[in-house]
């Protein structure tokens, strides 16, 4: 494999940014959401207190002020919680035939529209990411979830596995802080349709949505015990999945911690899927339609400040086309809103905690003394609450760090190739395998790359698209099983053989 | 007149589709249960595993290319070598198991159509598990199957057989190219096997047949990073089983359990989907 010549930035690019029009701010009030100044846990469908009556603050991460308290569950709770789910499932939720199951998730997917607009602010306000990804991405994609998953429920005979299914039991899951109530969505609703009964963790950083979905459970009139959400930081997590009482553990996380959790459960019965981390290749050809290229490289990282597990963190262009690629690219950039979460023009919000944004900067500075080239946008950054500029990093060669390893943060890299081989070589060079966009108006080449990619999922002349029915996961260190469609079923599934 | 002597056969593996020792040279010694000399059988070595998994990636590489159709066709192909060889087959059979000539022969001809049962699945398998997805918007999303590589799987230890074809097939017939741990105790079977794959139309590497002891292969197997899957489908020991399991997690290895600890699974979802990734393409549409 030849060496691809490292792309140099044209000295004459403004470090500032070209002139913007002016908009208004267009601030969403908080007013529709009633944010509690404590919040309990949520189990056996009633709030309960911490048994040790700890709590810990949440912040919210644009202005680093406190947004409310979250209990800390202690091991006693994660019995407690467990147990009632055991309970639920042996009684209440076994009792519910399929068709019953159905409409009460049809009934969740119905109220979360109704209380949109509230779940929408609160999610923006604890995450930090923009109005706009929450209201047109994170909300309706959850109740879309809950709306396709309610229509499996009584179903499950057709859904085309080779025996008689019957659910798992109690499935503990330990969600993420990037999409909150979009990963309860993905967990909570297969789990639910299939007959399990679940215990919740949301991520320490974001439960807001979490704890307002408890109270859909209670208008929902979802039976006491099915769903139970505990709140805390990783130690919570770690004696949740390791609990004796738990039949199937659902991660969304970092490799690093599904790695411990695969060791945990081994020699267990649990069942176990893993979906964690990724590097995705954004993969653009020569022959590619280049302003819907930048559109979509730009998307793929900056969406959601690059807090994505599939984010199209490395761009890998065709040589030919690099250098005035990566111009327009940097010209698209500067236009980049940053700042407030709340105002709908915001591109970009915050980085979700100070540990990520340091982790982040560190990456970085780390990228440039290895020799990489950085660009950012010359934009003002607010003084309180966490940010990080988009960021640019060229000159990388496949072997460097930065190229293999998952920043999390809107941080793209960049890496040239010469030939369709090379670039699903540089596309696979990684532990990782979750996702890749490939860019190119010529339709068999677009396929003949997607079938070479190790990658679970592959976006052709798009990127960051998602839907419930549309399997999601990845190969390799990215994890195991899938979310959405038929194969987000298998889960929470028992087949049995047909004698 | 001179009795005549049997020509016993040497007990060979078969790695990168040749029969051949491991090259550590080491045998163990196997008995029948009357306790009378029954072969010396290869024990494979740490080096013979990575040897059969390099020549089980090269194998994917190819076995994962040849059209699904052809795969059928393949393995119908090595059901009917095995057919041939019935009889030398149910006699290997029953003197591992202690059965009658008669329960190996009925054992024998069920794994001979256990074969030609999942031949069968190569070039359905695709269809059964892909899907359209309806989603909104000028975009078209649809998923599915890919076999998922180098499947490293462990055969039963007490069904010298069946448990072979059992572990072997549903790997091979979702396009994997797989490297399979005969059982232990009772490995001459899988060695006729072996035999029988070597002469069948697979590519090199496709199937590699190792024999030796348990407990020192599995860990590097479960260990090795180019193994996509570990199926400890024949793992009797839990302690085996989970020491292969914490060595799997270190490179977030798919693990399938051992076949006492699945739920009354047998041919169901692990012979469907235990081997396989699922892919979801997205495509814009649009003028």
């Amino acid at each position: 494999m030849s060496k691809a010549s490292p792309t140099t930035i044209p000295a004459s690019l403004p470090a500032s940014p070209p002139a913007v029009w002016e908009y208004a701010p267009a601030l969403e009030s908080s007013d529709v959401v009633s944010i509690a100044p404590s919040y309990d846990l949520f189990i056996d469908g009633e709030m309960q207190a911490p048994s040790s009556g700890e709590y810990f603050t949440s912040l919210n991460p644009a202005t680093g002020e406190s947004v409310t308290q979250f209990a800390h569950a202690s091991v006693e709770d994660v019995d407690r919680a467990v147990a009632t789910a055991r309970r639920a499932f042996e009684g209440a939720w076994s009792a519910v035939s399929p068709a019953e199951r159905a409409k009460c998730l049809f009934r969740i997917a119905r109220l979360l529209s109704e209380r949109s607009k509230e779940f929408v602010v609160a999610e923006t306000i604890d995450n930090g990411k923009p109005i706009r990804e929450t209201r047109d991405v994170d909300i309706p994609l959850a109740i879309g979830h809950f709306a396709y998953y309610a229509g499996w429920a009584d179903k499950l005979e057709w859904a085309g596995f080779p025996g008689a299914t019957r659910p798992v039991g109690v499935a503990a899951q330990v969600i993420p802080w990037n999409f909150p109530l979009l990963m309860l969505a993905w967990k909570v609703a297969p789990a639910l349709a299939c007959g399990n009964t679940v215990v919740l963790k949301p991520a320490e950083t974001t439960s807001l949505t979490a704890l307002l979905f408890a109270d859909v459970c209670r208008q929902a009139g979802v039976p006491d015990g099915v769903v139970n959400i505990i709140t805390g930081p990783g130690d919570v997590g770690r004696t949740l999945v390791a609990h004796p009482g738990v039949d199937k553990v659902a991660f969304t996380g970092s490799t690093e911690v599904g790695r411990q959790i695969a060791r945990a459960l081994a020699g267990t019965r649990k069942r176990l899927t893993l979906e964690l981390g990724g590097k995705g290749a954004n993969i653009v050809f020569d022959d590619a339609a280049v302003d819907e290229a930048v559109e979509g490289v730009v998307r793929g990282i900056f969406f959601n400040q690059g807090h994505v597990c599939c984010a199209g963190s490395r761009l890998v262009v065709q040589e030919s086309i690099a250098e005035e690629f990566l111009s327009r690219l940097q010209s698209r950039t500067s236009l980049l809103r940053v700042g407030n979460p709340l105002d709908k023009n915001t591109d970009v919000g915050a980085i979700n905690s100070s540990e990520q944004l340091s982790r982040i900067a560190r990456m970085c500075d780390a990228a440039e003394s290895a020799g990489a080239v950085r660009w950012s946008p010359g934009i003002a950054l607010p003084d309180e609450g966490n940010w990080f500029a988009p960021t640019i990093l060229s000159g990388v060669s496949t072997s460097d760090r930065i190229a293999r390893e998952e920043v999390f943060g809107p941080v793209l890299s960049v890496v040239t190739f010469r030939t369709p081989e090379e670039a699903v070589s540089i596309a696979n060079a990684t532990p990782y395998g979750l996702a890749c966009g490939v860019w190119t108006d010529k339709g068999a080449k677009a396929a003949w790359v997607a079938d070479r990619l190790s990658s679970g999922v592959v976006w052709t002349n798009t990127y960051n698209l998602f839907d419930p029915s549309s399997p999601f996961g990845g190969f390799r260190e990215s994890g195991y099983g899938r979310e959405g469609g038929v194969p987000g079923l298998e889960a929470y599934l028992n087949v049995e053989e047909t004698p | 007149m001179t009795l005549r002597a049997a020509v016993p056969k040497t007990a060979l593996m078969l790695v990168n589709g040749r029969l051949t020792q491991s090259e550590s040279t080491r045998t163990y010694e196997l008995s029948l249960p009357d306790g009378s000399f029954a072969g010396n059988v290869c024990q494979a070595s740490r080096k013979d595993v990575r040897d059969a998994v390099r020549a089980a990636r090269a194998g994917y590489k190819a076995w994962s290319g040849v059209p699904a159709a052809q795969r059928t066709r393949t393995l119908y192909r090595v059901a009917e070598l095995l057919e041939e060889r019935t009889g030398v087959l149910a006699e290997e059979v029953a003197r591992a198991e202690g059965i009658s000539r008669e329960s190996a022969n009925t054992q024998v001809g069920e794994a001979i159509d256990r074969v030609v049962w999942f031949a069968g699945w190569c070039d359905k398998m695709v269809q059964v598990l892909s899907s359209t997805n309806p989603v909104p918007g000028p975009y078209s999303s649809s998923s599915g199957p890919v076999p998922a590589g180098v499947a490293a799987v462990v055969a039963p230890n007490q069904s010298s057989l069946l448990g072979l074809v059992d572990a072997v097939l549903p790997a091979l017939s979702s396009g994997c190219s797989v490297v399979a741990l005969a059982s232990e105790d009772r490995p001459f079977p899988a060695i006729t096997v072996a035999e029988v794959l070597a002469t069948a139309d697979l590519p090199p590497g496709a199937v590699n047949v190792l024999t030796g002891v348990a407990g020192e292969l599995v860990p590097v197997l479960a260990a090795h990073a180019d193994v996509d899957v570990l199926d400890l489908w024949g793992v009797e020991s839990s302690d085996l089983a989970r020491e292969a399991e914490v060595l799997a997690a270190e490179t977030l290895t798919r693990v399938l359990p051992p076949h006492h600890r699945t739920h009354r699974e047998g041919r169901s979802s692990r012979t469907l989907r235990g081997f396989v990734e699922t892919r979801t393409v997205w495509s814009s549409v649009g003028k």
